[in-house]
């Protein structure tokens, strides 16, 4: 059944006619391309990149970005895009997100004009999939500890080390790896069939199912200096990156929040017990699908205002922060509410709910987890980094 | 090849529908609008056509400033450019001033096809487009399943009753009214929705169109269908209750 939208607060009447488009077309796309093939994607542990062309055609691959072929959209159509793919599933966004926030902006913004000309136009239509290798066995939240080296030799770059949590990691045509240098940490491109770079998939996930998530090997990886990303030093290059994939998540789990509500809130009337009356007629009942509408609208104005503030340059990593921190456990919560009031039904892959309860666990733990986001908010407003 | 689609924008589908006090339309302010589902797939097959064949594919829409919207969706999924006859009223409007009204915006253009969806989902006529072909003076086809064109002529497949079908060879210029399902729609894609912005839409008054000309039929009340529910209870044995039950299915409600 067509996807109809949660709008309870007349938020759409804050949104533009070409937004309102965007938004029509990725619901569409989603219901018509995902859903009717989610459960058995799920159940099977298969990824989405068949639709990656399709996908890249509609402009939904680095769609906030411009020229090179991406769709040149605004922040808020973006998150518009964001959340209705994850309306379909949470894994499909962070494909989407992975390739467009964390591949195609790092060469877009720190790369030089021959990586972007030949990268960017073949991942913006989807003919080339990318990954992006940060994290490390044992360096997760800490990032600034990675043991990834990166050596100049001759006119060569030598990487040795490992990144794993790596989403489309083994799909990927191209890494965007990051290193320690004698010069800081950098950024560097390596193509599928180096010799030297592995990839191996994560298996045993009971999330995250319809996502490719990988780990990396570099043994004497040697890539051109050319592979190296010119225009980005230090931490806070990958952490650049982050923010933007942050601000789509911060968007996308509000669409796993109105699936999950709004499959709850149609059980409810329909399921009926104690004199054939609809479940939904109970106090209990109402208090919960109450509590989740107020909820998602409130992350749904946190997310708009977040989008204009990007719109206009003024959206920083601290807001985004809040953000994702927020927006997340919202999601998690409505997943939780909703699993509840489908009784035993909630726990079947005939309903979106269970699906997206598991994803929303690792959602609220990558890309910063719940803990990091706090203390950036808490050092935000006293001045104190908790975290060091 | 030039083509011309006349598109409407309708009540969005499963609308929750209220009728306006005075019983002359339905209440306006809450619903939400679309392009009317024939005629999207009549702009679809003009896109095809214009891959095919070449040219330009102009979309022509009759109706109030909010139609707007359909228009550039229109332009979104690849019309080169657009007509708007802005008319607030199109309700009080009957169909051959609909018709006059798309005809007076067409012949200018010389368009060597039309086409529009093979009725409204609103209204429901099925009229317009066949009104339209007789005051543009050129041969119509209704109900299309399928269109080719060669050399200058058209072969279409009309949809007839009981899963028949009828082939028909006819000259352009030409309209045809085209059948839900015709094609696979395309979505607009995002980098169409960006370009929409900078398309021609050229916005005619209904006066600039020639007139809508005074109504032959008009509107006399718009309201919900009446429940007139009975039951019927059969007397008897099993079997002439059976007898009876078959009759009315049979006769009756025509389902056997």
């Amino acid at each position: 059944m067509a996807f109809k939208g949660v709008d309870y607060l007349l938020i759409d009447s804050q949104f533009s006619e070409q937004e309102l488009m965007v938004r029509q077309t990725a619901r569409q796309f989603i219901d018509d391309k995902v859903m009717p093939r989610i459960k058995q994607a799920w159940n099977e542990g298969q990824g989405f990149q068949d639709l990656a062309r399709e996908m890249g055609a509609l402009g939904f691959l680095g769609a906030n970005l411009e020229g090179y072929g991406c769709a040149g959209m605004s922040n808020v159509e973006y998150g518009l895009l964001m959340q209705e793919i994850e309306r379909g599933d949470s894994g499909l966004r962070s494909f989407v997100s992975v390739q467009g926030a964390l591949v195609m902006y790092p060469i877009m913004t720190y790369g030089s004009d021959a990586q972007k000309e030949k990268w960017l136009p073949k991942l913006a239509s989807g003919e080339a999939i990318g990954c992006f290798g940060l994290t490390e066995p044992d360096f997760g939240s800490n990032p600034a500890g990675m043991k990834t080296r990166a050596v100049l030799d001759g006119s060569d770059w030598v990487l040795n080390g490992e990144k794993t949590w790596i989403t489309n990691g083994s799909l990927a045509d191209v890494a965007v790896v990051w290193a320690r240098t004698p010069d800081g940490i950098r950024g560097f491109l390596v193509e599928r069939g180096t010799p030297g770079y592995s990839t191996s998939d994560i298996h045993g996930k009971l999330s995250m199912r319809a996502s490719v998530t990988s780990s990396l090997a570099f043994s004497d990886c040697r890539v051109s200096q050319e592979n190296m990303l010119p225009n980005g030093k230090g931490l806070k290059a990958p952490l650049g990156c982050l923010t933007q994939a942050r601000f789509g998540i911060g968007w996308g789990v509000i669409g796993a929040a109105m699936d999950c509500y709004e499959t709850a809130r149609q059980y409810t009337i329909l399921r009926k017990q104690f004199d054939d009356k609809p479940i939904a007629s109970h106090q209990l009942v109402q208090e919960k699908l109450a509590v989740m509408i107020t909820e998602i609208t409130k992350a749904q104005l946190l997310a708009l205002h977040c989008g204009r503030l990007k719109d206009e340059g003024k959206l920083d990593a601290a807001h985004v922060s809040m953000l994702k921190r927020n927006n997340v456990a919202m999601a998690l919560d409505c997943a939780r509410l909703s699993r509840d009031l489908l009784g035993g039904n909630g726990i079947m892959d005939d309903y979106p709910i269970m699906r997206h309860l598991c994803n929303l666990e690792t959602v609220k733990t990558y890309e910063g987890t719940d803990h990091i986001h706090t203390l950036v908010i808490g050092e935000r407003v006293t001045g104190i980094a908790a975290y060091k | 090849m030039k083509i011309i689609v006349a598109i409407k924008q309708v009540p969005a589908r499963d609308s929750q529908l209220k009728i306006q006090s005075g019983a002359q339309w339905i209440e306006e302010d809450d619903l939400t609008f679309e392009i009317n589902e024939p005629d999207a797939y009549a702009l679809e097959e003009a896109l095809q056509l214009k891959e095919k064949h070449g040219g330009e594919v102009v979309a022509l829409c009759l109706g109030p400033a909010r139609a707007a919207s359909t228009i550039r969706e229109a332009l979104a999924k690849g019309a080169d450019r657009a007509i708007h006859i802005s008319e607030e009223s199109i309700n009080g409007l009957d169909t051959l001033a609909v018709a006059k009204l798309l005809a007076g915006a067409i012949k200018s253009e010389a368009p060597d096809l039309v086409l529009t969806g093979l009725q409204s989902d609103d209204l429901g006529y099925g009229q317009a487009g066949v009104v339209l072909a007789e005051l543009l003076g050129v041969p119509h086809a209704t109900i299309i399943m399928q269109v080719s064109i060669e050399g200058g002529t058209l072969r279409v497949k009309r949809e007839l009753e009981d899963g028949w079908f009828q082939f028909v060879t006819m000259p352009l210029p030409a309209v045809l009214t085209i059948q839900s399902g015709i094609n696979k729609l395309r979505y607009a894609t995002l980098m169409g929705i960006k370009k929409a912005k900078t398309k021609e839409i050229k916005v005619l008054s209904a006066a600039d169109a020639g007139g809508a000309g005074t109504a032959v039929s008009t509107l006399d009340r718009v309201y919900v269908p009446l429940r007139t529910k009975v039951s019927t209870i059969f007397e008897g044995d099993a079997k002439s209750t059976a007898a009876q039950l078959v009759e009315k299915l049979k006769f009756e409600v025509r389902v056997l």
